[in-house]
């Protein structure tokens, strides 16, 4: 520990500290651009310049490490003088329009200029003109307000992984800009906006459409990953306008998913219903909603006294809130119904654990790993922030392996991966399996078969990099949880974590993929398999949200009944009979349970748009329609309380309650990969223009293999092929990935151009369109 | 895109450096490549970045600071003219506008048989020799009065 006083202050910090964090740690504010807690000391905008006892001049803060009994006056004239003097350097090329710039009202070079500049520039001569840059649909650039902090290029850097913007030229002539013909492409870049301390950086989509101080903040939690990223969300005039992060070091520390951010874009999208509708001889009619409600309440039961109870399923998406999944848990008990499921992404049911999936330990915790072991997953894309963390704990020392169909960049170190086909990550994680009995001497559990052949090396390495480690985790993604052999890689990955002492984890798909186990929304299995006579979709569109979309769709254009509540009309305009305008997560309160078991509960932001009402107002309602007992709450947080009663803790369990037997299958022939990919996820992201626009939703539209696959299928790059799987044919455009096994193919899932399409993991032909 | 020969060179580079730190050797790779190009395109930049295994960007930003790299053709003769600080102070801008007046042309530009390309430099941390002038990126002149000007264009001859 170091002692140091500033201004008279006198405190301790420990040895290493800045003079900023020393500054920081008491609140003295500093004034500053470049330094950001987050990222690497620049010291290049000199704002920081205070005055140190001894020191000859004065100092910057951001770059000075503390020195025991060293004294710092961050207000004395020497500092005041310096201070001054970089802010009228900064301002000689700094364009005075503040009337026209986005970052008006919440610019730090503003609002320091206000503290330290001059009130008229001694600047007579020209000043410099830098041209704007195309960085991609997202961040919107006036470059000639860039004052070179670098921080946007730092956060590429460090905290993205990849350097997509530099510093070019030198001196007067320095720019900051994309390789040529380049984009920003991460998918968190949107936070470089954030960062910007001018307004050189804005977002597109919010650009010239409101001021800061017009706006109203609210809190909220992000609907989409399973990671609950906690927002602000800004409204004017009952519309919200713009999302940025709300700091929180459990979670999203100050960082957001560009989903997170610009998903809202969907909220006020065209395709809203404002009221309910009803088909009637096939055509769409506007009902009020005692005559929808009606309408549904006898529906149901007319299909129900006809066919039984079996013949009514009802799905909602894990984005769906705990007090929406619990009444409509509760609704489908009191009408004798069984089937409620929200895992439609899966394509194995079998699964069966002592209690609701997790993350098995906190976020913060995970973070603090020595190794971690990813299965099944393309980290980046699925969990953008949880990558992201990841990525740093890289850099602190942790090793990361992964088991994967596909050899996607994480842009961080892997210090062992194993690359197989979709078909084969049972196999795989079995491989890495005996790996770990043969080094630890130990024989596999009696129901899990062995597998014959030599242990590949990959898989050797992977059981190396977690044997040994006192603070190791496995982690299954999405691509495990959608496999057809989730079971059996869940129980191969649970070997795995006992072999070597090391966490099992399910990163949650979605936002309230843990809420939904928590409610017991899981027991309907695949309810378009065997088609039913009416269905009730809560939030979900059956050829985006089922993993199996071509074959939901089928089964609920043969119901009789199909109920949809969603907020978009074009979610259902084709098969439903009714629509229910739903709140999205804005225009609702309701309560998220993150993936580390943490239930976050939220107001809505803003009113629900025309009759639109609350999807747990609706279920109420529809409750006391049916004439249902215990119907009659008048808060959602009376609906959480009884949800989620007691505490969740216990109830987060990853053990497996019955063992499951893991057998090898041989493979061969064609097989796709399909993931959903990263902005056609859910349905909010699905109808974001501006995401929709990204380079990672034109990969989505894509159909990849590596060199020799494409060279056996008379295909190259560029090509138009078309890919056909169980009778459903979808023609992509051709792409190489040389991270891919032979004879994958990878196409995304949920996608409009594929929806067409089967399972996930499954055989798949391809041949030149 | 470059010679077995340039690319053994930057794999003697990269050998210098510990294998997570390939970057450092971004500086003598673009060297390298320029001197078997004669400039570096963007192209050129991109495929050495990927060589080096570096973001393009990273290595435009080197490609773009140094003015030792060009970026665009020059001529057989490539002067640069330091004007930084100590220089002007002694004369550089004095170099400098004898040489564009001699050659007819300004910084940035080649003469038009292709002998003579001017440029304008950064501090070559021989202020004590100033004025300095560097031709062909390697060999450097200092005290260049007129009269050091003309001997040496002689010498180029
Ligand atoms: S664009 Fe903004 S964040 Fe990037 S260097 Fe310029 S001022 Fe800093
Ligand atoms: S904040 Fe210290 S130099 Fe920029
Ligand atoms: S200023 Fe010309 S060499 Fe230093």
């Amino acid at each position: 520990m170091l002692e140091i006083e500033i201004d008279g202050k006198k405190l301790t910090v420990p040895s290493g500290s800045t003079v900023m964090d020393a500054a920081n740690s008491i609140g003295v504010h500093i004034p500053h651009f470049c330094y950001h807690k987050k990222l690497s000391i620049a010291a290049n905008c000199r704002m920081c310049l205070v005055q140190v006892e001894k020191a000859p001049k004065p100092l910057p803060a951001c770059a000075t490490p503390v020195t025991d009994g060293m004294k710092v006056f961050t207000h004395s004239d020497q500092a005041v003088t310096a201070q001054k003097g970089v802010m009228e350097f900064l301002l000689i090329n700094h364009p005075l329009d503040c009337p026209i710039c986005d970052q008006g009202g919440e610019c730090q070079l503003q609002d320091l200029a206000v503290g330290y500049g001059q009130s008229g520039s001694r600047y007579q001569e020209e000043k410099r003109v830098v041209a704007n840059k195309d960085l991609g649909p997202l961040i919107s650039t006036d470059m000639t307000r860039c004052i070179h902090c670098s921080r946007c290029v730092r956060f590429t850097e460090e905290i993205a992984g990849y350097q997509e913007l530099g510093m070019a030229n030198r001196g007067e002539f320095t720019e900051v800009l994309p390789f040529i013909g380049k984009t920003v492409n991460s998918e968190i870049s949107g936070n470089v906006i954030d960062l910007c301390p001018v307004g050189a950086l804005t977002s597109k989509p919010f650009r010239y459409s409101a001021r800061t101080w017009e706006l109203s903040r609210r809190k909220s939690v992000s609907p989409h990953d399973g990671l609950g990223a906690n927002l602000v969300v800004q409204v004017k005039n009952h519309k919200v306008m713009r999302v940025l992060p709300l700091e929180n070091e459990a979670i999203n520390e100050c960082w957001l998913a560009d989903r997170d951010r610009f998903s809202y874009e969907a909220l006020n999208s065209e395709e809203r219903i404002t009221k309910p509708m009803i088909k009637q001889g096939g055509v769409w009619q506007e009902a009020d909603w005692q005559t929808a409600l009606e309408f549904v309440a006898n529906g149901l039961k007319g299909v129900i006294a006809e066919h039984g109870r079996d013949a009514v399923a009802a799905v909602a998406t894990p984005h769906s809130t705990v007090e929406e999944l619990f009444l409509l848990r509760k609704l489908m008990s009191g009408l004798g119904v069984d089937a409620v499921e929200t895992r439609l992404r899966a394509a194995d049911f079998s699964l069966k654990t002592a209690g609701a999936t997790w993350l098995g330990q906190s976020i913060a915790d995970l973070a603090a790993s020595d190794a971690v072991l990813v299965i099944g997953s393309t980290l980046r894309k699925e969990q953008p922030l949880l990558a992201q963390r990841l990525r740093q704990s890289v850099k602190k020392g942790m090793q990361l392996a992964v088991i994967n169909p596909h050899g996607d960049d994480l842009l961080t170190a892997k210090a062992a991966e194993l690359v197989v086909r979709p078909d084969q990550l049972v196999e795989g994680v079995v491989q890495v399996l005996r790996a770990l009995a043969e080094v630890k001497g130990i024989a596999l559990q009696p129901n899990i078969e062995n597998g014959s052949g030599d242990i590949p090396a990959e898989a050797r390495a992977v059981a190396a990099v977690l044997a040994g480690k006192e603070k190791a985790a496995v982690l299954l993604g999405n691509i495990a949880q959608q496999h057809p052999r989730y079971a059996e890689i869940y129980a191969a990955a649970a070997a795995i974590a006992e072999a070597t002492g090391a966490k099992l984890g399910v990163m949650s798909e979605a936002a309230n993929s843990v809420g939904a186990q928590l409610v017991g929304a899981e027991t309907g299995g695949d309810v378009f398999a065997k088609p039913r006579q009416a269905y009730f979709m809560l939030n979900a569109e059956a050829e985006f949200d089922v993993q199996n979309g071509a074959q939901a769709l089928a089964a609920v254009q043969k119901a009789k009944l199909v109920v949809a509540l969603s907020s978009f009309s074009s979610c259902a305009l084709e098969h439903a009979d009714v629509i229910l305008p739903v709140s999205p997560f804005s225009e609702t309160s309701g309560t998220f349970v993150n993936m580390e078991g943490r239930a976050q509960s939220f107001n809505g932001v803003v009113r629900p748009l025309g009759e639109t009402r609350p999807a747990w107002k609706v279920l109420r309602v529809l409750g006391n329609v049916l004439g249902f007992a215990g119907f009659d709450y008048t808060t959602s947080e009376e609906i959480r309380d009884e949800a989620l009663a007691g505490e969740i803790g216990p109830r987060l369990s990853n053990a497996l309650a019955a063992p499951v037997a893991v057998k090898a299958q041989a493979a061969s022939g064609l097989v796709r990969l399909g993931e959903v990919s990263i902005y056609q996820a859910d349905m909010l992201s699905r109808r974001a223009p501006s995401l929709q626009k990204t380079a990672d939703a034109a990969v989505a539209a894509q159909l990849r293999a590596n060199a020799a696959t494409l060279a056996k299928l008379g295909l190259a790059a560029g090509d138009r092929a078309r890919a056909e799987q169980a009778g459903g044919v979808a023609e992509l455009a051709v792409a190489v990935d040389a991270g891919l096994a032979d004879d994958v193919i990878r196409v995304s899932a949920n996608h409009p151009l594929t929806r067409a399409l089967a399972g996930h993991v499954a055989a798949i032909t391809v041949a030149k369109a | 895109m470059l010679s077995q020969e340039s690319l053994a060179q930057i794999d003697r580079e990269l050998a210098k450096y510990p294998a997570d730190q390939r970057r450092s050797a971004i500086m003598g790779a673009l060297r390298i490549a320029q001197t078997e190009k004669r400039y570096l395109t963007n192209e050129l930049i991109e495929f050495v970045a990927g060589y080096v295994r570096i973001p393009p960007v990273a290595a435009y930003e080197v490609a773009t600071f140094y003015n030792m790299y060009d970026r665009k053709p020059v001529g057989k003769y490539k002067l640069t003219v330091c004007t930084n600080l100590p220089c002007a102070l002694s004369g550089g801008y004095s170099t400098a506008e004898y040489l564009k007046q001699k050659l007819g042309i300004g910084f940035g530009e080649t003469t038009a048989d292709g002998k003579y390309t001017l440029a304008e430099g950064e501090c070559m941390g021989a202020c004590g020799y100033a004025p300095v002038m560097l031709v062909n990126n390697h060999s450097m002149c200092s005290h260049m009065t007129p009269e050091a000007i003309e001997k040496k264009l002689a010498e180029l001859e």
